[in-house]
């Protein structure tokens, strides 16, 4: 099993069928996670480099145990790009860091098109962790994943995707990736957080979160980011949750076997109750492993595929 | 030295030419354009023979930026007359947003000295409307004027404040001046990046909504309106502003018009590789723009083409394209790029000469754009059917940030005088 591709760049460049098979991989590689000694050889004597060059924990964690999982050298660095704007370009941190020979650099960035921009410079693998409010494409692999695990497919399901989708990687990816496997994406905010011709890439669009969760098989939450307020983003946090929190009252109005997402970390109460988030039918926690599953598999498949 | 240029298809709008014509230029001026081939004897002229080429009065670049003072990395006075003429340009007017901001008489000076030095090409500086283009404070248009600026502008920081810019416009009558308008709400645009769309929500990237040049273009049409003075509007993109555009010429309002190559040749589509040389402002818009565009080039709305040319190093386009600076190399394929138009239909070819040369001399009361006799010998040579491919390491430009960078374009400057001197040619 093969993919044949240098990058993960995004969902968009990915078929239904490359999808498949990151994604059988990926539940492959779930029980490693599960083990006494969490450790396979696949990897030893590579070398993956965790680029950061935009604060991250959790996705950089992620990655982290995924190379080590897979007895890969891992390493860290992080960069604010504010100081490479003053200091060294992306360009020659690149060629530095290629000059290191690595075999995989997973990079994550402020800026649109950044890990493009790096792929083009550099001969190793790229894996964008995240750049801008493009794409999140790990993100998009592992909700899939996980939706799959509990559903058995994406086709046909109809998903509620609920928040500010014109800040949202998570959301460009997820679109791109649940409407390419079949799935109805229907998305949701106040107007200013839908951004131009969303409909344009193949979703319902609505501004009432009860349209967007009724008969819902999935729902997923988007983190509102407050600062954003300064922007006229939204008038107030209690506003926001007023209209647009995900609720033990509106979710009724999805499917009884409705599952909950969010790619964290949460607001709880801005927008989803806590007992929503902490409840049985939330998947928040499986997200998470299943992104250490994920990584792994791409991972796993960049670095040549070979057991 | 006399010249002859022999066997050419004159075409001069201004005085309704367009016909086999040889021309005799003595002393920097034009002296006749006649149908006798035998006017002249070779001995007491350079008699060139141009035939079959397209003979227009020199073409005239109103937007150009020249990078000198302040910015002699990315241009200077020289390169970039040099890339003037190289793409058939007699004339080129630049912005004031060097560094420091071309707004006094010393800069105005300075630029004009560079000018003279390089003796390539006419360098018409536009100063700056406000001092530091801060939008606060105007400059001394009449002793800015007096050092040869031949109009104002703000370009690049737009005046926002509308009683700065009714000043501006009321300061400027008073001295026959025409001042213009970088059109962009920076309220509307901040953060923005590119053309807000389907493409920006796809790439995730900030938007620059359409309505930011369409109510700055509104409300500089209202305030020219009101003032009576002659408001330019700069590098016209959208569809919205070329109505607004139209309406107020019907309504008799002093308003006229320019776009760039780049607004009738390329869309938002182009971003889609994140490519920083597709970055420039106002952004790369949607295809009912273009159209629009078009449209106002053709039916007259649009009365000029400006190179818009913005030259920048690697230095400010080879990094992420959030951060990457705006702005687009022109002066070497603005004529080939707009010559497309012809071929297209949107344009004759002598509507084409019009917006390139005959109008923007009227738009900034040059005695330019016509080869009357009597006036400058200011000549550009076409070869329509010239195929070349572009390469930007062949730019005379100190710069390479150009989108068209291996297209494979037809026409070309073949030579280029500049008050009857050659200063270009590739024959």
């Amino acid at each position: 099993m093969k993919l044949a591709k240098k990058d993960i760049l995004g969902i968009k460049d990915l078929s239904r069928e490359e999808i498949t098979l990151i994604l059988d991989i990926a539940d492959s590689f779930r029980e490693v996670s599960t083990r006494k000694i969490k450790k396979v050889p696949t990897l030893r004597g590579k070398t993956v480099i965790n680029f950061f060059v935009e604060a991250s924990t959790r996705t950089r964690t992620s990655f982290e145990i995924a190379g080590k999982r897979l007895s890969a050298d891992t390493v860290n660095i992080t960069a604010s790009s504010s100081s490479m704007v003053k200091g060294e370009t992306l360009t020659d941190t690149a060629k530095t860091l290629e000059a290191m020979n690595p075999d995989i650099i997973v990079i994550r960035h402020t800026a649109a098109g950044a890990p493009h921009m790096l792929a083009r410079l550099v001969k190793q693998s790229i894996i964008n962790a995240g750049d801008g409010a493009h794409e999140h494409p790990t993100q998009a692999l592992l909700d899939m994943q996980t939706i799959r695990n509990h559903k058995g497919t994406l086709e046909g399901l109809k998903i509620a995707i609920i928040g500010d989708i014109s800040h949202s990687r998570v959301a460009r990816s997820n679109i791109l990736g649940l409407t390419l496997m079949g799935a109805h994406v229907t998305v949701c905010g106040p107007a200013m957080m839908l951004p131009r011709g969303i409909d344009k890439m193949g979703v319902g669009v609505t501004h009432q979160i009860e349209e967007a969760i009724r008969n819902a098989d999935i729902v997923m939450m988007l983190r509102i980011q407050l600062e954003r307020q300064n922007e006229n983003l939204f008038p107030s946090s209690r506003e926001y949750a007023n209209y647009f929190c995900l609720n033990s009252r509106n979710i009724r109005l999805a499917k009884p076997d409705v599952l909950i997402m969010h790619p964290g970390p949460i607001n709880r109460g801005v927008e989803i109750a806590p007992e929503i988030a902490d409840g049985v039918q939330s998947l928040i926690l499986d997200q998470v492993t299943n992104g250490v599953a994920v990584r792994m598999a791409l991972l796993y498949l960049l670095a040549g595929g070979e057991e | 030295m006399k010249l002859f240029l022999k066997g050419g298809r004159v075409i001069d709008p201004s005085q309704n030419i367009d016909s086999e014509l040889d021309i005799l230029i003595d002393n920097g001026k034009i002296v006749q354009l006649t149908c006798d081939h035998t006017a002249v004897t070779p001995s007491d002229v350079e008699i060139v023979d141009v035939s079959p080429m397209i003979i227009v009065p020199g073409l005239i670049d109103i937007h150009t930026h020249l990078r000198e003072p302040g910015h002699e990395y990315k241009e200077t006075v020289h390169t970039g007359s040099e890339a003037a003429v190289a793409g058939g340009f007699t004339s080129i007017a630049c912005m004031p947003n060097t560094d420091p901001v071309n707004d006094n008489r010393s800069v105005t000076e300075y630029i004009l000295k560079q000018a003279r030095l390089a003796g390539m090409a006419n360098v018409y500086p536009v100063a700056a409307i406000s001092k530091g283009s801060a939008g606060k404070i105007l400059t001394e248009f009449g002793d800015l004027k007096d050092a040869g600026a031949v109009a104002f502008s703000d370009d690049g920081r737009p005046v926002m404040n509308s009683r700065v810019m009714r000043s501006a416009l009321e300061y400027a009558y008073s001295f026959d001046m025409p001042v213009i308008s970088h059109c962009e709400d920076l309220t509307l645009s901040e953060g923005g990046v590119m053309n807000e769309g389907v493409v920006s929500t796809e790439l995730g990237l900030k938007g620059i909504p359409a309505i930011a040049e369409d109510i700055m273009v509104q409300r500089d049409i209202t305030l020219a309106a009101y003032t009576g003075t002659a408001v330019h509007i700069a590098h016209v993109s959208t569809d919205g502003a070329v109505h607004a555009i139209r309406e107020a010429k019907k309504r008799g309002i002093r308003v006229t018009a320019e776009t760039a190559p780049h607004y009738f040749t390329l869309t938002d589509d182009s971003l889609r590789e994140f490519s920083s040389f597709m970055k420039v402002y106002p952004p790369l818009r949607g295809a009912q723009d273009v159209q629009s565009v078009k449209e106002g080039l053709r039916d007259g709305t649009i009365d000029a083409i400006a190179s818009d040319h913005a030259p920048h190093s690697s230095i400010e386009k080879d990094i992420e394209f959030d951060f990457a600076a705006s702005g687009i190399n022109g002066l070497e394929t603005s004529l080939a790029l707009s010559l497309q138009l012809v071929r297209d239909n949107v344009l004759s070819i002598n509507q084409l000469i019009e917006k390139m040369s005959v109008n923007p001399a009227k738009i900034l009361n040059l005695s330019k754009g016509t080869l009357a006799p009597g006036s400058d010998a200011d000549i550009t040579v076409i070869d329509p059917s010239l195929t070349w491919t572009v390469n930007a390491d062949h730019f005379r430009s100190k710069s390479r940030n150009t989108p068209f960078n291996t297209w494979v374009l037809q026409g070309k400057a073949v030579m280029t005088i500049v008050e009857g001197r050659i200063t270009f040619t590739n024959r």
